[in-house]
C-alpha cells in the first residue's frame, strides 16, 4: 500500500514552499497561458517567453493550487528554463509517461511497439529532479495535479509558436 | 431555534449505524469515518434489499402492461410518487415528476419554464452561494433569451444579504435559490425571499437538494413554485431525482424531452402531449430506483426529519466547537456560526494546507471529506479560496466520528508543518 511518504517527498514540500520562478512576465510580448483543473478548482498560469531560435528564454508560474500542482509547477520551470522547444516536448513526453500517460495509447488500440520505442525515447531524457513526483502515480486522483502545468505549458508553446 | 440543541439527542446513532452495511467496512485497517454526505449519502439495508426485491419479483416496464408484474411494476412507481408527495408536502403526485438527479429538476424549469416564458430584457436573480446546476442552465436561457441574470450577496458569514432585494427583484421573472449551501451549509431566509419574489411578480425555483435530506420539509410553507432534490442524498439510490413544482404551473409548461411515455397521441402530423406527470417523463422511468427512494423516504420517516434535524443540529455544534477549541486560529471554518443557521456541511481550510493535501492525509485515516470547489465556483471567489476541504454529517455520524476528524486533521498540521 503506497504511504504519503511515496507521495509527498522531501524535494516535492519544498518547492510547495519556496516555488520556483514564481510570478509574472509582461504580455505581450511574452505568452500568458491558463490551466484549469475542473475537479478541485486549481489554477495554473503559466508566462512564456520563447527565443526566436526557439529556446525558453524565461518562464513565471502564477496561480494557485495543492502541494503537487504548485511543486511540479515550480520543478517544471525550473527543468525548461533555456531549453529548447524541441527539448521540452522530450521532456514532457518524457514526464507524462512517469505519469503512466501514454499519448499513442490514446488514440484508439495501443502501438506496443511504438509505445515501447517512445519509452525507451523517453528513458533517455534526464527527469532530474521530476522523478520525485514518480509516486504520484499510486495516487492515481492526483496525476492531473502533476500534470496541470505541463498540459497548460504544452498549449502555451503551441500559442507562442503560432503567435511567432 | 436555540431550545433544539439543549433537547437530548434522541437518535440511536449505533443502531442506525448498524443499518448502513457500508458502514461497517474498514479503509487502510481503520473504521470508515464517512463525512461526505452532502455529495452522496450511504445506503440502508432496507433501500439496497428493496431494489434487490423489486429486480427479484416484480421488474417489468411500467405503463400498458396488462399481465401481473407489469402492474405491480407500475403500482410501485406510482406508489413512490405519492410518498414522496406526502414526504416533502406536496398537494398531489402529478406535482411530482422524476429525474434523474436534482441537476434536471433545475435544467428542466430553466428550459421549459424559461423558454416559455422569458423575454428579452427579464431579468432572473441567483445568489451567490449556488450549485453550478443553479446557475449555468440560467447563463444558457439568459444567453439564448437575452435576460439579465443577476446576483444575491453574501454577509461576511456566508448568509444571503437581502438588504437590497426589493432593487434586485424589479424587473425580475425567476429566482434561482438554494435552500441550503452545500459549501457553508448556510440555511437561507426561503420563505421571507419567495414572498417578497411572489410580491414583485416572480416565481421560485429551489434547489433543495441539501436541504430535503436533512430537515422536515413542506413545499406549502416554503412558498416556492417549485424545488429539485436527489435521491442518492437522502439515503436513496443514484439515478433518480425529485422536481417538485405547482401543478397549475407544470401543467402550462411545455414537455423538456420527447420520447415514448410522455405523450396522448402520435401521428404523422404531430403530438399531443399526455397529462402530468408523464409529461415530464420520456422514455422508461427509473422504477428499480423509485423503488429504492420509496424505501429511503420510509426510513427516514421511520427516524422522523424532526429527529434528523435535531441530530444534525447537536452534532454540527459539537464540531464547531471541537474544531475550534483544538485548532484556534489556525482553522478556518466557513459559512454561519450558529449551529440553528446551517446544516451539518462545514467547509475547513487548515492555515498553509492545501484541500487536497488535507483530504489526502485524512484518507490515510480512513476519513473521507472532499476537497475542491464543490461546484460553486462563484462562491469560492466571494470567499476568496480556490478550494475548501468540506466535511458533512448525516443521521448516521456521531461524536466519534467528529473526534476521528479531529485527530486526522491534527495528524496533518503534524505532518505539514513548515
Amino acid at each position: 500500500m503506497p504511504g504519503l511518504e511515496d507521495l509527498y517527498r522531501e524535494i516535492i514540500l519544498d518547492h510547495y514552499r519556496n516555488p520556483r520562478n514564481r510570478g509574472e512576465l509582461e504580455a505581450p510580448p511574452a505568452t500568458r497561458v491558463e490551466g484549469f483543473n475542473p475537479l478541485c478548482g486549481d489554477e495554473i498560469v503559466v508566462y512564456l517567453d520563447v527565443d526566436d531560435d526557439g529556446t525558453i528564454a524565461d518562464i513565471r508560474i502564477g496561480g494557485q493550487g495543492c502541494s503537487i500542482s504548485q511543486s511540479s509547477a515550480s520543478m517544471m520551470s525550473a527543468a525548461v528554463k533555456g531549453k529548447t522547444v524541441r527539448e521540452v516536448q522530450a521532456l514532457t513526453r518524457a514526464f507524462k509517461g512517469m505519469m503512466s500517460i501514454h499519448e499513442s495509447s490514446l488514440d484508439g488500440e495501443a502501438d506496443a511497439d511504438s509505445e515501447a520505442a517512445e519509452e525507451a525515447a523517453a528513458d533517455e531524457v534526464r527527469l532530474g529532479d521530476l522523478e520525485a513526483l514518480r509516486g504520484v502515480v499510486k495516487f492515481p486522483v492526483r496525476i492531473k495535479c502533476a500534470t496541470l502545468s505541463w498540459n497548460t505549458l504544452a498549449q502555451g508553446l503551441a500559442e507562442a509558436a503560432e503567435a511567432g | 431555534m436555540s431550545t433544539i440543541e439543549e433537547r437530548t439527542d434522541p437518535i440511536d446513532v449505533a443502531a442506525v449505524k448498524a443499518d448502513f452495511p457500508l458502514l461497517a467496512r474498514e479503509i487502510k485497517g481503520r473504521p470508515i469515518v464517512y463525512l461526505d454526505s452532502a455529495a452522496t449519502s450511504q445506503k440502508p439495508r432496507s433501500v439496497i434489499e428493496a431494489m434487490t426485491g423489486y429486480y427479484e419479483t416484480i421488474n417489468a416496464n411500467v405503463h400498458r402492461g396488462v399481465y401481473e408484474i407489469a402492474e405491480a411494476s407500475t403500482n410501485a412507481l406510482e406508489d413512490a410518487r405519492a410518498a414522496t408527495a406526502r414526504f416533502i408536502g406536496a398537494s398531489s403526485p402529478n406535482e411530482i415528476v422524476f429525474t434523474k438527479n436534482a441537476t434536471e429538476g433545475l435544467n428542466l424549469v430553466a428550459r421549459s419554464w424559461g423558454g416559455a416564458n422569458l423575454r428579452s430584457g427579464d431579468a432572473v436573480l441567483l445568489t451567490q452561494l449556488e450549485h453550478h446546476a443553479n446557475i449555468v442552465p440560467w447563463f444558457q436561457i439568459a444567453a439564448e433569451k437575452g435576460v439579465e441574470i443577476r446576483w444575491i450577496p453574501l454577509t461576511a458569514d456566508g448568509k444571503l444579504d437581502l438588504t437590497d432585494l426589493d432593487r434586485l427583484l424589479d424587473g425580475v421573472k425567476m429566482v434561482g435559490l438554494s435552500a441550503m449551501s452545500n459549501v457553508t451549509g448556510t440555511l437561507t431566509p426561503v420563505r421571507r425571499i419567495t414572498d417578497a419574489a411572489h410580491a414583485a411578480g416572480a416565481l421560485v425555483s429551489l434547489d433543495a437538494c441539501q436541504f430535503v435530506p436533512h430537515l422536515p420539509t413542506d413545499v406549502a410553507k416554503l412558498g416556492a413554485d417549485f424545488a429539485s432534490f436527489s435521491g442518492h442524498k437522502m439515503c436513496g439510490p443514484t439515478g433518480i431525482g425529485v422536481l417538485w413544482g405547482r401543478e397549475a404551473l407544470l401543467d402550462a409548461m411545455p414537455p423538456f424531452l420527447g420520447g415514448g411515455g410522455m405523450i396522448l397521441d402520435v401521428s404523422l402530423d404531430g403530438w399531443i402531449p399526455a397529462d402530468l406527470p408523464a409529461k415530464f417523463e420520456a422514455g422508461t422511468p427509473p422504477i428499480a430506483e423509485a423503488v429504492g427512494l420509496h424505501a429511503a423516504i420510509d426510513y427516514l420517516s421511520g427516524i422522523g426529519m424532526d429527529a434528523v434535524r435535531r441530530h444534525e443540529v447537536t452534532l454540527t455544534g459539537y464540531a464547531l466547537r471541537t474544531l475550534r477549541e483544538r485548532f484556534g486560529d489556525q482553522i478556518t471554518i466557513h459559512g454561519p456560526s450558529e449551529p440553528a443557521e446551517r446544516g451539518g456541511v462545514m467547509s475547513l481550510a487548515m492555515e498553509g494546507i492545501h484541500p487536497h493535501d488535507l483530504a489526502q492525509v485524512l484518507d490515510e485515516h480512513a476519513v473521507c471529506i472532499r476537497p475542491g470547489h464543490h461546484c460553486a465556483k462563484p462562491l469560492m471567489k466571494v470567499l476568496g479560496v480556490g478550494a475548501t476541504a468540506r466535511a458533512s454529517f448525516y443521521v448516521y455520524n456521531d461524536e466519534t466520528d467528529v473526534d476521528a476528524l479531529a485527530e486526522a486533521l491534527d495528524a496533518a498540521a503534524g505532518f505539514f508543518s513548515f
